[in-house]
């Protein structure tokens, strides 16, 4: 049994069915690429994953630690070790990045404004602030800045991962990190997610570019046409989509979930 | 608006200062309005021949004045049955185990100290802090600059007082602004001389007593040139009283070069009417900055206002207001141009939840002549619930040239994205929902010092919490 199996998960946004049932095992010390073209419902997986209230779903299971994570609340999702690195990070005004980092970590640890013990001690939280700012090339400059107020792209993008790093958590969904990136970003984010790639880390990356995948090599690879998977294997996978597209899924009626040998 | 220095009020201001005065005279409190009762508290006062007169016209006028008809509903307050002076000992009639349990629970969830919350609960008369209000004074005294209340300002600085009283905000303004120069008590009275800076803020809070937390108060404040005060009324605790009606009168005048920033946090108990009347005349490039912040109360009505009277002259709002159920704030500003090249900005914020109303009111007048003004108006209302409220209300009358004019204003939700935002980090939903709204406020917190800043937080997440009455 996988530490995460998604099964058969459909889901709907405005009505309109998206996610036409995706199967996915991901366990953790795995990491899983999911590629497809624009508009294929990647997005809406990761969104859907995570519980997202503007997705319903209509059908399938995501189970996790003995538990359907759609059943629950996002914030309990991730207090199970969920995290989701935004494709599009949200503004949130007159919040700065320090208060919210040192209240997620704190809700992630239990702590509830009660039981002191839990609470992340101010010289811990700023000994792992350095760390992970330094693995991300970031200034500290951020830090009294509101949540992604002002940022450029590619600076929202290393502060997701810059979250991620500060909450560890066992199963990671990066959607379209590299997007947005320049050369050197891609690599300081790659550094960062390679830190924390180990046992106790399952990564799904969503990503249109193979070069993400040179930094952080896949186990698998997985192509997402039209709200399924169309195409399962290893690394070559990606290869092949770099060099020949998505043309060959051009319709849903000719999709046929193919095994690569 | 620039910022003051931040100081750590709760430290260094209450170790070093802080005092309250006693009350001594023996008074009988009667219900009901009339010559004899406003006779009566000028004679208690031992006040001179000109305020008893000025007390007894008041009370004509307020007679012949009608109603406020615009706004909140008013005609549910019955002006014989209020008392109209009370002994600070008459008002301790109460006992703790008397008080609604929200206002206790609300005292425990903020950690409010024991002596503190009995003085704002109305058991006990007076909030000692522990600190001595001497030091303050000798600093002050130093400086020249007085720092009293506004009964002694009367008894002490007779000319002073009589120069400026009633100069900014006659009793005919509006009915209330009456019925407050009839039956006026306590209130703080502050004179800056020319070229002084007050560099920490002068709080009421820590001087104050029963009397100066009365529904009448009365304060009067003077910048003269080139000088520099912050005074800051109220607290962000509740103040709890069975008193329904707060109707004060806050007059200022910052001369020449002057600036000064009067910042309230008001968070009366839900059962008050709280109708207020504060403006301020800035001359010649002074300054005049607002920063008013209202919680609590059934009803509060006010809207700060600036007359910048010389070229050069700035006037400042920003506000906050949050309605809760059965609550309506109805708060903005007035901005009166008189002279050209004067500026002016208004930034309200107000957060609607359970069924509760807010509503910007405002008023923008440029005179003819006063041309080149510039003036700025944005208000921001955050809805958290869809029973929740919130109208605006500007009027604009311009009447010169070359004027620069800007009005912004939104109503939004708790944005879902925002929220699930914030969730996906493993934040629980209430828990986002109070950042999400203390964010929206942030530009108002960041203008206070930080205990208060800390405090307001707080108190937002308990009306959040919907423990608070
Ligand atoms: N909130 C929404 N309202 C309406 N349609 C939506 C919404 N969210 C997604 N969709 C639609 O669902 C489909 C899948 O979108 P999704 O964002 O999942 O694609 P994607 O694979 O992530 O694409 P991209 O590579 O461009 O990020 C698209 O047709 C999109 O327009
Ligand atoms: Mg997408």
């Amino acid at each position: 049994m996988a530490d995460f199996e998604i099964k058969d998960l459909r889901a709907s946004v405005e009505g309109r069915q998206i996610l036409k049932g995706v199967s996915l095992d991901v366990s953790k010390g795995e990491v899983h690429a999911v590629m497809g073209p624009n508009g294929s419902g990647k997005s809406t997986l990761s969104h859907t994953l995570m519980g997202h209230p503007g997705y319903t779903v209509d059908g399938g299971s995501v189970l996790f630690k003995g538990q359907n994570v759609l059943e629950l609340e996002p914030d309990e999702r991730a207090r199970l070790g969920m995290f989701l690195a935004f494709q599009y990070p949200v503004v949130v005004p007159g919040i700065s990045m320090t208060n919210f980092l040192r209240t997620a970590l704190n809700s992630k640890r239990g702590y509830d404004g009660k039981d002191k013990s839990k609470q992340v001690t101010p010289k811990e939280f700023r000994s792992m602030l350095k760390d992970e700012l330094e693995v991300l090339h970031m200034d500290d400059s951020f830090l009294p800045r509101y949540i992604n107020d002002g940022f450029s792209g590619g600076e929202k993008k290393r502060a997701e991962i810059l979250q991620m790093a500060m909450l560890r958590p066992e199963i990671a969904i990066l959607d379209e990190t590299d997007s947005g990136l320049d050369i050197d970003s891609i690599k300081f984010v790659a550094d960062a997610v390679n830190r924390m790639r180990g046992p106790e880390l399952g990564i799904l990356i969503i990503t249109h570019y193979t070069r993400i995948l040179e930094f952080i090599k896949p186990d698998f690879v997985h192509v997402l046409v039209d709200g399924k998977f169309v195409l399962s294997g290893g690394s070559e996978v990606a290869d092949r989509l770099e060099k020949t597209g998505y043309s060959e899924w051009g319709k849903e009626e000719t999709a046929q979930p193919q095994e690569v040998a | 608006m620039a910022t003051v220095p931040k100081v750590e009020v709760g430290t260094d201001y209450k170790e070093k200062y802080g005092f309250f005065v006693p009350e001594e005279y023996v008074f009988k409190a009667k219900r009901g309005l009339n010559p004899e009762i406003v006779k009566e508290i000028s004679w208690m006062k031992q006040e001179p021949e000109w305020m008893t007169n000025m007390r007894l016209r008041s009370l004509e006028i307020f007679r012949k004045k009608p109603m406020p008809k615009w706004g909140a509903d008013l005609s549910v307050i019955d002006f014989e049955n209020i008392f109209y002076y009370l002994k600070a000992s008459d008002k301790q009639s109460k006992t703790w185990e008397e008080l609604p349990p929200d206002i206790k629970a609300t005292y425990d969830r903020l950690g409010v100290p024991e002596a503190e919350r009995k003085f704002l609960a109305g058991v006990s008369a007076q909030y000692e802090s522990e600190v001595v209000y001497h030091s303050l004074q000798e600093d002050l005294t130093k400086k020249g600059v007085i720092f009293t209340d506004t009964d002694s300002a009367l008894r002490d600085h007779p000319e002073l007082f009589k120069e400026y009283f009633g100069t900014v905000i006659p009793p005919a303004d509006n009915k209330f602004s009456a019925l407050n120069t009839a039956v006026w008590s306590g209130g703080s009275f502050i004179y800056v001389p020319k070229g002084v800076r007050v560099d920490i803020p002068l709080q009421a809070y820590f001087r104050i007593n029963a009397e100066n937390m009365g529904q009448f108060e009365r304060t009067l404040i003077i910048c003269d040139e080139g000088s520099f005060v912050h005074y800051i009324e109220g607290c962000t605790a509740p103040i709890y009283t069975t008193d329904s009606l707060h109707s004060a009168v806050v007059e200022i005048i910052v001369k020449k070069n002057a600036r000064c920033r009067y910042t309230t946090i008001q968070n009366w108990s839900t059962n008050v009417f709280n109708l207020v009347t504060k403006r301020a005349m800035a001359y010649a490039d002074a300054t005049m900055e607002w920063v008013d912040g209202n919680l609590g109360s059934q009803i509060t009505m006010k809207y700060p206002s600036v007359y910048l009277m010389e070229p050069g002259a700035k006037g400042d709002v920003l506000s906050v207001a949050f309605a809760g159920k059965g609550q309506h704030q109805d708060a903005g500003g007035k901005m009166i141009h008189v002279a050209p090249n004067t500026t002016s900005t208004i930034t309200s914020k107000s957060i609607s939840k359970g069924g509760g109303r807010t509503s910007y009111r405002g008023h923008i007048k440029i005179y003819p002549g006063a041309n080149n003004c510039k003036s700025f108006v944005k208000c921001d209302a955050l809805l958290l619930d869809d029973e929740s409220r919130s109208d605006t209300y500007p009027y604009n009358d311009v009447d010169a040239e070359n004027v620069t004019l800007g009005h912004e204003a939104t109503v939004s939700k708790v944005s879902d994205e925002q929220l699930f935002y914030l969730m996906s980090r493993g934040i629980p939903r209430g828990e986002a929902e109070t950042m999400i709204v203390n964010g929206f406020i942030e530009p108002f917190t960041k203008e206070l010092p930080l205990e208060y800043a800390v405090e307001l937080n707080r108190l937002i997440q308990l009306e959040m919490e919907g423990s608070v009455g």
